[in-house]
This record gives structure tokens, C-alpha cells and sequence, in this order.
């Protein structure tokens, strides 16, 4: 009946259970004390002499240690192991016996003239990061901070700090920013009546459909090649010039102020006049040095109009 | 800058890092066992000291001279020794008519004698003498100590300390499971104690845990022991102690449970239970509208009925 074979394979189970197990199973009346960091094992069981003293000494000795090592194999295995470069190995525990160190423990060194001079003074270790000023990012910041002070513009916020006189277009601007600064960007921000949508969301940049109308692209790449070919310049040249130029000069004069603010309030008298002196040598130096760089300067100025 | 106590102060960073080799160090190197012979050896010592010197090859010199030395009444040689080959462990081997094949197994600390316990050889079988494929040198044996005689007498309690200290070989985060094949059983019964050296062999068991089944290779001695100088307890707890470096930090504002479980704890500000951010379910919101504002006359005229 099914009940009956329900419990026959369950006492077969049992039984392939305990075979398995038969062969690395040891029965001992003490359980033995085990460190494994050092790989060791005490048995403390008392030995029956007289079957010592029976069987062959060495016949007696080598099924102890039998058993014995059995007991120790079955406790590392139960340590976690681990793959390291196709070989199996076991990550052993600190070890417990103590055992007694062959030198005394290292004295502390006496501090050097340094460390007694840094403790005299007060001066604390600071620890340097690694981490580096990327170049290229330093132009970019330069050129994103003269655009704002350009346009008096703050950098962190559109129009998010409040200036005394506020257009409408500004306002806008700011009401705008503030709806999309949520957490889900605005999505269920609700409108007052009469508001009406935003205007300029969405892309920044349209891009033509891969096949689209044909002869409109046509007429575009013929476009291109005939500017290409007409012998007139495509860039203006003087206000190419004149804008890198009016570049240089508000990045010296930044210079020159930051330079003044630092040294202006410890220098005193004379260091004003050498201020003077230098900045009229680098000026002169600096335009020589736009005017030369003109053209390649204002290709990049075309090219992003 | 370290202060170089000794005679030699390092001109080179070669032996500047030999020295610093030496000196005392947070986690110290292996020990080094220096084995050598006394004024009078017989075959049976020599070989004895040649197997021992086999099962701890790299950590370990074998002196081929003979020192006309006693260790139990002057120690200095031994000391100077030690010094020389940066050794803590020694065994020295004698025969003389009153104590024949003569074992002395001992340790130092900071170049002085620790502890000495001498066992003389009843019976011996060499490692030539047992035929057999023996372990590579310088794998981790396994130890095991039998009998209760390790448990309860002093005596043999250091030797059990010695032995490990002794055998034991580099203490390693790691084993490779199928290189753990040595193994030394220790028996202690009737005042002797046996060493037998074997070789196990992982056979398949039904489970993950293999069968042992050991092959007896290496030297086989019937030790009886003799004399023992052993340290005074202060300078055996002097021995012990471990910088405090070394002890494992303790991590702030975590406790464990009896039974294993794990607990931390965390440091909150006071909150507001009431104004707690919880989640928002759209449709439990308070709706406004025509739907609302029906609720809220019906629930009014209810309550003006009820007045009434």
C-alpha cells in the first residue's frame, strides 16, 4: 500500500544516510578539544591499557591515531573554504593555544627630533587625498565664470537669486526652475488658472530624421559645399580679434585684483606702484600675444555661432 | 629612526632589513630549531637528529660538530648559539653509560633558556627504515596529543606546549585541503610517550568529509622522560605576554546574544511620531470636489438630526 512504501523509502533514505556517514564517524567517550589554527588535536579520552598491552603496540597505536585524525579531518571541513586559483583551500581560525613568543614584544621607538617638535608646537599630521586638478576641467570652469560675469549672471541658480529689478521674463524663469526642482520633476506639480505652459522644454537640440525629405537635404549639402567654395571668409576676422583680445584683458585685470586683494593689505605703499608697473608691461605683452593668436582663436568663436 | 642595540650598526639596506628581520617584531617569524650533538653520540642519536632535522627542514640547522656541552648546568653556549642562527628551539642529542640516546628538546626566550625537557630513546625506527613514499618537505603537519597524562600532570603539559611549539611549522591564514597529508600522534601511557609519524590518505566517503586511512612513514620513537628544567611561572607568563597591538579592536555599540545572534545599535534624534514621512497611497488622499463636499453635508446633516 502507498502508506507502506511512503515508509519503506523513507527508512532507506535513513539507512544510505547513516552508511555514508558510518565510514567517517568515530565513537569516543570524551569529545576531543580541537585548534584548529595550529592544526591540533588532544584527546583526552583514558587509553585501555590492556588492550594496549593485547594487540601489537604499533597495531594499537596507528588505529588511535586513526580515529583520532579522523575527528580532526571532520572539524576542518566544517571551516569555510575558499577557490583560489584552482585549488581548494581552507581559511583557518587565529589559533588558541597560547604559546610563548620568542622575543619580548617590540619597545616603542623613541620619538624622533621631528615628531618631539611637532608635539611642541601643535602641528597635527594632515593626511593629503590623491586626488588631482584635471586641466581640462579648469578651462571650462574659466570660461563658464566669465560668461557669468559677463551676463551678471550668478552661476548656481537661473534666476533663482533675486536681484532688485526683476523682468518678467526673469520671474518666469525662476518660476519655472523652482517647478521642475521637485521630486518627481514637476510631473504633478498643479498650474494656477490661467498659466500657461512653459516654453523652450524639451530638447535643446533638434536633429534632422535619418531619411527624411530628400531634397531638402540635398539642397542642404549642396548649401554647404557652395559656402565652402566661395573665396569670401566665412568668419570675421577683426571681431574674432577683438573679442579674444577684450577675453585677455578681463582675465588679467581678474588676476591683477585677486593679486592686489591679497598682497594690497600687507604690502602697503610701495607695492602699489610695482603693481602698476607690472600690469601695463603684462598688458602690452598680452596683446601682442592676442593679435597673434587672432585667427585660431576666432575660428573657435565661429564655429560655436 | 630605530636604535640598533647590538655591536653592528647597518650600513646597507640589506643589513639593515636582516636586522630588522631579527629583531623583535609585532608577529614573530617561525622558529628556528638549531640541532646538534653533544660530546658523545651513539648511531641511534645521530639518525635520530638527522629524521627530526628532516621533518623540519627549512626552519631548522643541523650542527655536523660536536659540542662538549652539559645544557642542564651551563647553558651559555647554547645561548650564544641561539643568538648566532636567531634559533629559540634547540634539541640536543648525547650518550653517555648514565642516560643512553639522550634527547634534549628546549626553547628560549630573548636568548635565555626557557624551558628543557630531556627523553631518552627506547625504540627507534628511521625513516629509511620504514619503506615508504614520504611527505614533501615543509608541509603543516597535523598534531594529535592522546592520553590523559597531557591533561593532568605539569610535566607533561609543557612538553605538549613544546612539541606544538616545536612541529607546529609558520602558522598560515589558509591550508590547502588536499596538501594537509602529515600527521604526528603523540601518546602519552605509563609514564612513556610514543611518537609515530603517518601519512594520511583522503579516501572517498559517501559525504563531503573524506575517510583517513593513515600509512605509517616517518621516524618512530618510544620516548621515556627524564630530566626537566621548566621555567618559574613569571617568567613563563613574561613569555606569554602579547603586545597590545595585536589584541582585536572592539567595535563600538555592537553586542552579541547568547545565542550568536548579532546587535547594533543606533543613536536617533528625537522625532515627531506624528509628522512621520510615511508612504502616500493616492487613493486614501482627502478628496476635494463635489464627491467631498457631499460627504461632508451628509455627515452634518446627520449630526443635526441626532441634536435634534
Amino acid at each position: 500500500m502507498a502508506a507502506c512504501s511512503i515508509e519503506d523509502v523513507l527508512a532507506k533514505a535513513e539507512q544510505d544516510e547513516a552508511e555514508k556517514l558510518r565510514s567517517i564517524t568515530v565513537q569516543k567517550e570524551l569529545d576531543l578539544e580541537f585548534d584548529i589554527g595550529n592544526l591540533v588535536a588532544y584527546d583526552k579520552n583514558r587509553i585501555d591499557i590492556r588492550q594496549f598491552r593485547e594487540q601489537k603496540k604499533d597495531d594499537f597505536l596507528r588505529s588511535l591515531a586513526r580515529d583520532n585524525t579522523q575527528l580532526l579531518i571532520n572539524e576542518i571541513w566544517k571551516h569555510p573554504t575558499e577557490r583560489v586559483e584552482e585549488v581548494i583551500v581552507v581559511k583557518l581560525p587565529e589559533p588558541t593555544t597560547a604559546l610563548p613568543r620568542e622575543k619580548p614584544p617590540p619597545k616603542p621607538r623613541p620619538p624622533t627630533k621631528w615628531e618631539e617638535f611637532a608635539k611642541l608646537k601643535g602641528i597635527q599630521k594632515k593626511k593629503k587625498t590623491n586626488l588631482v586638478w584635471d586641466d581640462v576641467a579648469k578651462n571650462e570652469l574659466h570660461r563658464l565664470r566669465n560668461i557669468a560675469r559677463a551676463q551678471k549672471i550668478k552661476v548656481p541658480g537661473v534666476g533663482l537669486t533675486p536681484t532688485a529689478q526683476q523682468s518678467t521674463t526673469d520671474l518666469s524663469r525662476a518660476v519655472n526652475v523652482a517647478k521642475v526642482s521637485t521630486a518627481s520633476a514637476g510631473k504633478f506639480q498643479d498650474r494656477l488658472p490661467k498659466e500657461k505652459a512653459p516654453r523652450n522644454t524639451g530638447k535643446k537640440r533638434k536633429f534632422q530624421p535619418v531619411i527624411g525629405n530628400f531634397s531638402s537635404e540635398k539642397q542642404r549639402q549642396l548649401d554647404l559645399l557652395k559656402v565652402m567654395d566661395s573665396k569670401k571668409p566665412r568668419l570675421d576676422v577683426n571681431k574674432a580679434v577683438n573679442k579674444q583680445m577684450r577675453e585677455d584683458d578681463r582675465e588679467e585685470s581678474a588676476a591683477k585684483f585677486r593679486k592686489g586683494g591679497k598682497k594690497g593689505r600687507k604690502g602697503g605703499n610701495f607695492s602699489g606702484k610695482g603693481k602698476g608697473g607690472k600690469g601695463k608691461g603684462g598688458g602690452g605683452k598680452g596683446r601682442a600675444g592676442g593679435k597673434g593668436q587672432g585667427p585660431p582663436g576666432g575660428k573657435k568663436g565661429a564655429g560655436k555661432r | 629612526m630605530k636604535q640598533y642595540g647590538g655591536v653592528i650598526k647597518p650600513k646597507t639596506k640589506r643589513a639593515k632589513r636582516f636586522l630588522d628581520n631579527r629583531a623583535p617584531k609585532l608577529t614573530e617569524n617561525v622558529k628556528n630549531a638549531m640541532i646538534m650533538k653533544g660530546g658523545n653520540t651513539s648511531m641511534t642519536v645521530t639518525q635520530a637528529l638527522k629524521d627530526i632535522y628532516a621533518l623540519k627542514k627549512p626552519s631548522a640547522v643541523l650542527y655536523k660538530k660536536k659540542n662538549i656541552a652539559r645544557p642542564f648546568e651551563d647553558s651559555t653556549s647554547l645561548e650564544f648559539f641561539s643568538k648566532k642562527t636567531d634559533s629559540s628551539l634547540f634539541l640536543f642529542g648525547s650518550h653517555n653509560k648514565k642516560r643512553p640516546n639522550n634527547l634534549i628538546f628546549g626553547r628560549l626566550f630573548d636568548f635565555h633558556v626557557l624551558d628543557m625537557i630531556e627523553l631518552g630513546i627506547e625504540k627507534y625506527n628511521s625513516l629509511s627504515d620504514i619503506k615508504s613514499s614520504k611527505c614533501p618537505e615543509g608541509t603543516k603537519p597535523m598534531l594529535v596529543f592522546a592520553g590523559d597524562a597531557f591533561d593532568h600532570e605539569n610535566e607533561h603539559k609543557r612538553l605538549k606546549s613544546l612539541l606544538t611549539d616545536f612541529f607546529r611549522g609558520p602558522v598560515v591564514p589558509s591550508v590547502r585541503l588536499a596538501g594537509l597529508e602529515h600527521v604526528l600522534h603523540f601518546t602519552a601511557l605509563e609514564g612513556k610517550i610514543y611518537m609515530r609519524s603517518y601519512r594520511s590518505l583522503l579516501k572517498k566517503s559517501g559525504c563531503r568529509t573524506p575517510r583517513i586511512e593513515l600509512e605509517e612513514i616517518g621516524p618512530s620513537f618510544d620516548f621515556i622522560l627524564r630530566r626537566t628544567h621548566l621555567a618559574s611561572d613569571d617568567l613563563y607568563k613574561t613569555a606569554h605576554k602579547q603586545p597590545k597591538a595585536l589584541k582585536p579592536k572592539k567595535k563600538k555599540n555592537i553586542s552579541h546574544d547568547t545565542f550568536g545572534t548579532k546587535f547594533g545599535r543606533l543613536h536617533m534624534q528625537k522625532q515627531d511620531l506624528a509628522k512621520l514621512q510615511t508612504r502616500k497611497m493616492k487613493g486614501l488622499r482627502k478628496r476635494r470636489g463635489p464627491a467631498a463636499a457631499a460627504v461632508v453635508a451628509g455627515e452634518t446633516s446627520l449630526k443635526t438630526t441626532e441634536v435634534e
